[in-house]
């Protein structure tokens, strides 16, 4: 149940997209072969897959962290933002310069800048016991505002003619599928993936991680520290949605401008619950979700399907996911025998993931 | 004096929608709901009400159409944290993003409409006055209505028996049940009280302030709401305190213009994020007293055990 409830609410989501399509009058298969085959037929689809890809699996793997303990980092987006900014200000500060070292000096100063817009809502929590999900989430307001002022003002290209955008940068992320916009930074995601399973599964941080978020008291008891842990999952979850922001903006843009932001730090909370807050699945839940962005935009052109249905699809697909873990946590049945006489559908109680389980109703 | 008239009035303005989400949300709150989709709920109801406006062009139909929409989101949260016991943080998430992709879709052909002129309170003499006609009897029906919803959920919770299930539910749900008290019904109403205030407000915001559809026009109001109700420690009169401070600090910036101010805009409309932020770390830096005002079930799903 565990890894079939992911496949159960897909299924539902596609159910629930044809009866979507037919309410905007589209022919409903087609556009979902539209949506979910075309990109992966040709070579470009593939390599914009990966493009897509990228940023959500290597938030989301920050995310699943943090999630895994209760640790809820709802301003990923915001920490993309100030990432792409650090990173790109330090492009801009050596412009025209080029080099091999420039491009890992974007990639640290992204990392710090993520993780140090992350450290504010840690240092809140475990200093002030602010609630961590409204602070991250002003910040990502706070963050875009200041990436538009910004580009607005000190960092607007010089040359331009006023635009709010800054100067293209002169260094790229390498490609890794020449003749499309496929980059590194794919890889650098799929490597951080693999870390971040070997750390959650076997290292003594993930079973602390764990632990915390199934079992506070016993994290307690355990003497584990919910304060480092808070400030770990920030600082990793952050740092991890910087690198993202600044591969966005050093690959695909090249440069810095107000609609960087464009809703992975969102789309990402998705991919880690899809993906079951495990790294192997943020993989896959990623191209997944990658696949709903690249095939919303050819249906978008062909279907003239509005791009909010996208957003819609996503939605949905969140609601779906949770729902259908009451499969996960809970056995359904039917009784027979209710007080009423009435035949009824009851949950019982958890079966796993619960240590206080409460000993089932009696059938 | 007039400027200083314009900026309360502004303030007052501003604060509304904050007071109709919290209040309905402070209401969730007691009854033990953690409900993070206030934005989700807010974005659904403004663009519910916007087009019932344009359908109908009747102001009760418009703001009945608005309560109802987000009524019907907190009820879709209802169904996945009361009924399938979910969490409710991914929940509350979840009806977000789905609000604003719905009202996004749902609103493609409303994007430069706008909507009739909402109507203001006239008393001919009173509303005439010099300065305090304007600042007591000029305002739209709306702001009267969220202030006389702080005074209704107030009395409903601490005087009457409605208000002592409905806390006993949000306070501990085990012994609540034990006696006899429907804690799932209760907290679906509850929760759906919330979103159809949630509605309003979002429709306050398409309907009166500007009065126009625009795509995430919430612009995080919803998350504020749920910040004033931690800054209310889960008391009426309190958000009502809450909102309107928050309304003076979303004005200061329009009006800094005026004052003379030389600050970037951008900059300055950080403003309410921050002062949100600042004020939840002035709030919640007492850890015990955070405790002791909080719902002592908030958040935590209920399981009838016999």
């Amino acid at each position: 149940m565990f890894c079939l409830t992911p496949v159960l609410a897909v299924l539902l989501t596609l159910a629930a997209g044809v009866v979507l399509f037919a309410a905007l009058r589209k022919p409903p298969l087609e556009a979902l072969s539209l949506i979910f085959v075309a990109p992966l037929t040709t070579l470009r689809g593939l390599a914009e897959l990966t493009v897509k890809a990228t940023p959500l699996i290597l938030i989301a793997i920050g995310l699943a962290a943090g999630f895994r303990a209760g640790i809820w980092n709802i301003g990923a987006e915001g920490q993309f933002t100030v990432g792409a900014l650090t990173g790109g200000s330090v492009a801009l500060a050596f412009y025209p310069a080029t080099g091999w070292w420039l491009l890992p000096l974007m990639a640290l100063a992204g990392i710090a800048g993520g993780a140090a817009w992350g450290a504010i809502p840690a240092l809140l929590r475990t200093r002030f016991n602010a609630n961590e999900i409204l602070v991250s989430l002003m910040l990502t307001y706070v963050a875009v505002l200041l990436l538009g002022s910004l580009v607005h003002g000190p960092l607007r290209d010089p040359d331009g003619l006023n635009f709010p955008e800054s100067r293209l940068f002169q260094t790229a992320m390498p490609l890794i599928i020449s003749g499309t916009r496929a980059h590194v930074g794919f890889v650098v995601a799929l490597l951080a993936a693999l870390v971040a399973w070997v750390l959650l599964e076997w290292h003594l941080i993930g079973f602390q991680i764990k632990v915390l978020g199934q079992a506070p008291r016993a994290a307690s008891f355990g003497g584990f520290s919910e304060r480092r842990l808070v400030w770990l999952c920030f600082l990793v979850s952050g740092g991890c949605a910087g690198l993202a922001g600044l591969f966005e903006a050093a690959g695909p843009v090249g440069q810095l401008v107000p609609q960087l932001p464009a809703g992975y730090g969102f789309t990402a909370i998705i991919v880690a619950f899809l993906g079951r807050l495990h790294p192997a699945g943020i993989v896959l839940a990623g191209l997944l979700m990658a696949l709903t962005y690249i095939g919303g935009e050819t249906a978008q052109i062909s279907m003239s399907l509005p791009s909010a249905a996208t957003a819609v699809f996503q939605g949905l697909f969140l609601f779906f996911l949770l729902a259908c873990d009451v499969l996960v946590t809970y056995r359904l049945r039917w009784m027979w025998r209710t007080a009423n006489g009435d035949r009824k559908l009851v949950v019982s109680p958890p079966i796993r993931h619960s240590p206080l389980a409460i000993r089932p109703l009696r059938d | 004096m007039d400027l200083l008239v314009n900026i309360v009035i502004g303030a007052m303005i501003a604060a509304t929608p904050l007071l109709l989400a919290a209040t309905g949300e402070l209401v969730t709150e007691r009854a033990g709901v953690l409900n993070l989709g206030v934005e989700g709920m807010m974005i659904v109801g403004a663009i519910a009400g916007f087009s019932a406006m344009i359908a109908t062009r009747s102001i009760p139909l418009a703001l009945l159409a608005a309560m109802g929409a987000g009524a019907v989101m907190a009820a879709l949260f209802g169904i996945l944290v009361l009924t399938l016991r979910a969490s409710q943080v991914a929940s509350g998430l979840a009806l977000t993003m789905f609000g604003l992709g719905l009202s996004a879709l749902w609103g493609q052909g409303y994007s430069g409409l706008s909507a009739p002129a909402f109507p203001h309170l006239h008393i001919p003499g009173l509303t005439d006055l010099p300065l305090i006609g304007k600042l007591l009897f000029g305002h739209d029906l709306l702001v009267y209505l969220s202030l006389a919803m702080v005074a209704l959920v107030a009395w409903v919770l601490q005087g009457t028996h409605i208000g002592l299930i409905l806390r006993a539910v949000g306070e501990n749900h085990d012994a609540a049940h034990a006696i006899g008290y429907p804690v799932i019904a209760c907290r679906y109403l509850a929760a759906m009280f919330g979103g159809a205030m949630a509605g309003l407000g979002g429709a306050y915001l398409s309907l009166v302030v500007t009065p126009l559809w625009v795509e995430r026009m919430t612009a995080g109001r919803g998350w504020i709401a749920l910040a004033l109700v931690v800054f209310a420690a889960w008391r009426p009169w309190r958000a009502l305190l809450g909102a309107y401070l928050f309304g003076g600090i979303t004005v200061l910036q329009l009006h800094s213009q005026a004052l003379g101010l030389k600050i970037d805009a951008q900059l300055l409309a950080m403003l309410p994020y921050l002062a949100t932020i600042a004020v939840l770390v002035l709030i919640s830096r007492d850890t015990m007293r955070q405790r002791l005002n909080a719902p002592a079930c908030l958040g935590k799903p209920f399981h009838a055990t016999a």
